[in-house]
């Protein structure tokens, strides 16, 4: 497609104007006065205007600029590094970040806490949306289950932390295959409404479950330990703090590092999981199971547990998040569980690029750290966010970094 | 010869249609086999009861056993068949491959296929098509994988081989890193029976393989169904339009017509058989 004339571009950026007329006039122009109404036209006019502004720029840029860089797909191409350098420069990512736990304020830290989980989430929902092609709109349901898992764990059965990281993804994963079971044969649409559906019922069974969950009042998470040492100014009975057995003043951010800390390792230990796994007899079934059931089967790969471990799978990854979410924040209800959340996994998941790895930890890191960094501008901040999403599905549609598929060096002699 | 595929009376009806009418049939080992037919005979029904997509509602296909001594029931795979409910676990599993369908272990069973329209893992490279047809004989222990431990790395070493082997044979090696959607049509063919292959099945089952290929890519094919069963000793089951490849391949045919096997024997006699005749070209009555 060649780019249009100036007269041509005019002419669709008036075009545009006046559909944004159109659309505003209604929505910003009608002033009720009684029963009756004014009609002022100042700011649609100002709406139109802006449209049409930005219309003639767009039509003005260089044609590069304005459309998708994006090629349909990327040959697989020999790896550039020795695993060796890959491993390294992991390493050194890796203390980068850590480092972070000593000289970010508790502010930050938070956020970064905050950033992680999504991005745990991300990579949990990647396995099931991104590889195995499920689309899972209740992923929430196996967060809430990983956070209650914690919480609910500590009250009853009296589980700490690092007891209840292993048995919430454990219980994520079985709760994954249970709603893996009923929607075997269910594609696209129909699969979506159902995971929807579960991930409601989820959250309401918190919510209305008083005597177990204590519904909408919550319920407390413990704060984390590390071999039995506290991570506060002054010890509950029988325990030692942390800083005491260290011998260094505490400072109200030390939980917060801690989980920091612990919460990177896990992350990165998911990603190291999620990438090898992928390219794994496990992982291509699944994705074979994504382009063509039918021909999964005629091949022997027994179709029923692939598809209910990449449900477990994701959603164990998801318990784990959860847990981590719960020890954050040390309180959960089920406020936290909504809809809105699993669209924001999907939106990470969908942005990032379907089942690239890197892209959903880009993704994440810019879908949460986004919003707090334009804290200053106010109520313009989800404006902003929505044009961020909107220009980037523009200009990347396949995601912001598109999966290459392994590369597979023919053996010599 | 030994026989080793044997149909014995299988019916399918979909509500007032009767697909297959007690259709019986026998596939030698070693042997080509072309089913051929008018459209809507049942040919690709009979393929897809043969290769356990569909349930027949009577009748048994009985497939003979590496050890070529014993029967496997490949209708009893799919959990229909004779009930066994002796141990609780027996009769869940009953249960389950009756819910969901075994036809995977009818793969297993060594039964491989290809598909009238072309069912490749379209944005997976052509060399991944061919490692996950490997799935079963590869190491699957997620840790050891995890881990990336010697046992797993051989195993992933030895499939690829095996991979490039078949892509060797197929004329495919420089496309190995493309992915398969972008394969021409024919290419495409030819991947998907290299794919079928890469299960080691004893018997292959390719509908319609020379559908929309152009003469020289049929004749590379008869050359290529000619090498299966020559170098490789797989047993092949044709469902094919092409007569002139059906007949120059083809040790036996089977005839359908309307669900019911109108003619069998060699090429000669199938050729000159009246009621083939009748069948493709109509009688002389009208």
């Amino acid at each position: 497609m060649t780019k249009a004339p100036l007269p041509k571009t005019l002419l669709y950026s008036l075009i545009a104007a006046v559909i944004a007329l159109i659309l505003s006039a209604p929505l910003s122009g009608v002033l009720l006065n009684g029963y009756d109404f004014t009609l002022t036209l100042s700011t649609p006019l100002k709406i139109a205007g802006a449209v049409l502004v930005l219309r003639l720029v767009f039509g003005l840029l260089p044609e590069s600029w304005t459309r998708s860089s994006q090629v349909h797909e990327i040959a697989p191409r020999p790896p550039r590094f020795k695993s060796w350098q890959f491993a390294l420069a992991a390493l050194v990512v890796f203390f980068a970040l850590a480092s972070l736990a000593v000289f970010a304020s508790k502010y930050w830290l938070a956020v970064l806490i905050l950033a992680l989980i999504y991005i745990l989430l991300g990579l949990g929902l990647n396995v099931v949306v991104g590889f195995a092609g499920l689309l899972d709109l209740g992923f929430v349901g196996f967060y809430a289950v990983g956070a209650y898992g914690y919480a609910l764990g500590h009250q009853y059965l009296g589980l700490g932390f690092w007891s209840a990281l292993p048995l919430s993804a454990l219980l994520a994963g079985l709760f994954g295959m249970v709603l893996g079971f009923p929607v075997l044969r269910m594609h696209g649409d129909y699969l979506a409404i159902v995971t929807l559906g579960f991930g409601e019922i989820i959250r309401l069974v918190m919510n209305n479950w008083m005597a177990f969950t204590g519904g909408p009042n919550g319920v407390d998470a413990p704060a984390p330990t590390f071999f039995g040492w506290e991570f506060k100014a002054r010890a509950t009975q029988g325990g030692v703090p942390f800083h005491e057995v260290f011998g260094f003043e505490y400072s109200s951010g030390l939980l917060d590092a801690f989980i920091y800390l612990v919460l990177l390792t896990v992350v990165s230990f998911t990603l190291y999981g999620v990438t090898r796994l992928r390219g794994m007899p496990i992982g291509r079934a699944w994705e074979a199971l994504r382009e063509d059931e039918i021909a999964c089967r005629s091949l022997g790969l027994n179709h029923v547990w692939t598809k209910l471990s990449a449900f477990a799978m994701g959603a164990s990854i998801g318990g784990v998040a959860g847990v981590f979410f719960a020890a954050s924040q040390g309180f959960v209800s089920p406020v936290s569980f909504s809809f809105f959340e699993s669209a924001l996994v999907l939106a990470i998941v969908v942005l990032g690029g379907l089942g690239s790895v890197y892209g959903v930890v880009l993704s994440a890191l810019f879908l949460t750290l986004m919003p707090e960094l334009l804290r200053e501008f106010a109520d313009y901040r989800i404006l902003i966010f929505g044009f961020a999403m909107v220009i980037i599905m523009i200009w990347r549609p396949r995601g912001m970094i598109q999966h290459a598929r392994p590369y597979f060096q023919r053996a010599k002699g | 010869m030994n026989q080793l595929l044997e149909v014995q009376k299988i019916s399918l009806r979909f509500g007032g249609i009767i697909a297959l009418n007690e259709v019986e049939l026998s596939v030698a080992e070693g042997s080509i086999t072309a089913i051929i037919g008018p459209n809507g005979a049942g040919k690709t029904t009979l393929f897809n009861c043969i290769t356990g997509f569909y349930r027949p509602q009577g009748g048994a296909i009985l497939l003979r056993d590496k050890t070529g001594l014993d029967h496997v029931d490949l209708v009893g795979l799919l959990g229909g068949g004779k009930k066994s409910l002796s141990t609780p676990f027996k009769s869940l599993k009953k249960v389950l491959s009756g819910y969901f369908g075994g036809t995977h272990l009818v793969a297993r069973a060594g039964v491989a296929r290809t598909f009238q329209n072309i069912r490749l893992f379209a944005e997976m490279t052509v060399v991944e098509n061919l490692l996950v047809a490997q799935h079963l004989s590869l190491n699957r222990n997620i840790l050891s994988g995890l881990l990336n431990l010697p046992s797993y790395q051989t195993s992933e070493r030895a499939a690829l081989e095996n991979a490039y082997k078949w892509l060797d044979i197929i004329g495919l090696s420089a496309y190995g890193n493309q992915s398969a959607g972008s394969l021409s049509y024919g290419n495409q063919r030819r991947l998907e029976i290299a794919r079928a292959m890469c299960t080691n099945p004893r018997m292959i089952c390719l509908d319609e393989p020379a559908a929309g290929l152009n003469p020289k890519e049929t004749d590379e094919l008869s050359h290529l169904i000619r090498k299966l069963r020559d170098e490789f000793g797989v047993t092949v089951l044709v469902i094919e339009h092409d007569m002139s490849l059906v007949m120059s391949i083809s040790d036996h045919i089977v005839v359908l017509n309307y669900g019911q096997v109108i003619a069998r024997g060699t090429p000669e006699a199938v050729r000159k058989d009246p009621k083939v005749l009748a069948a493709y070209l109509g009688t002389d009555d009208e």
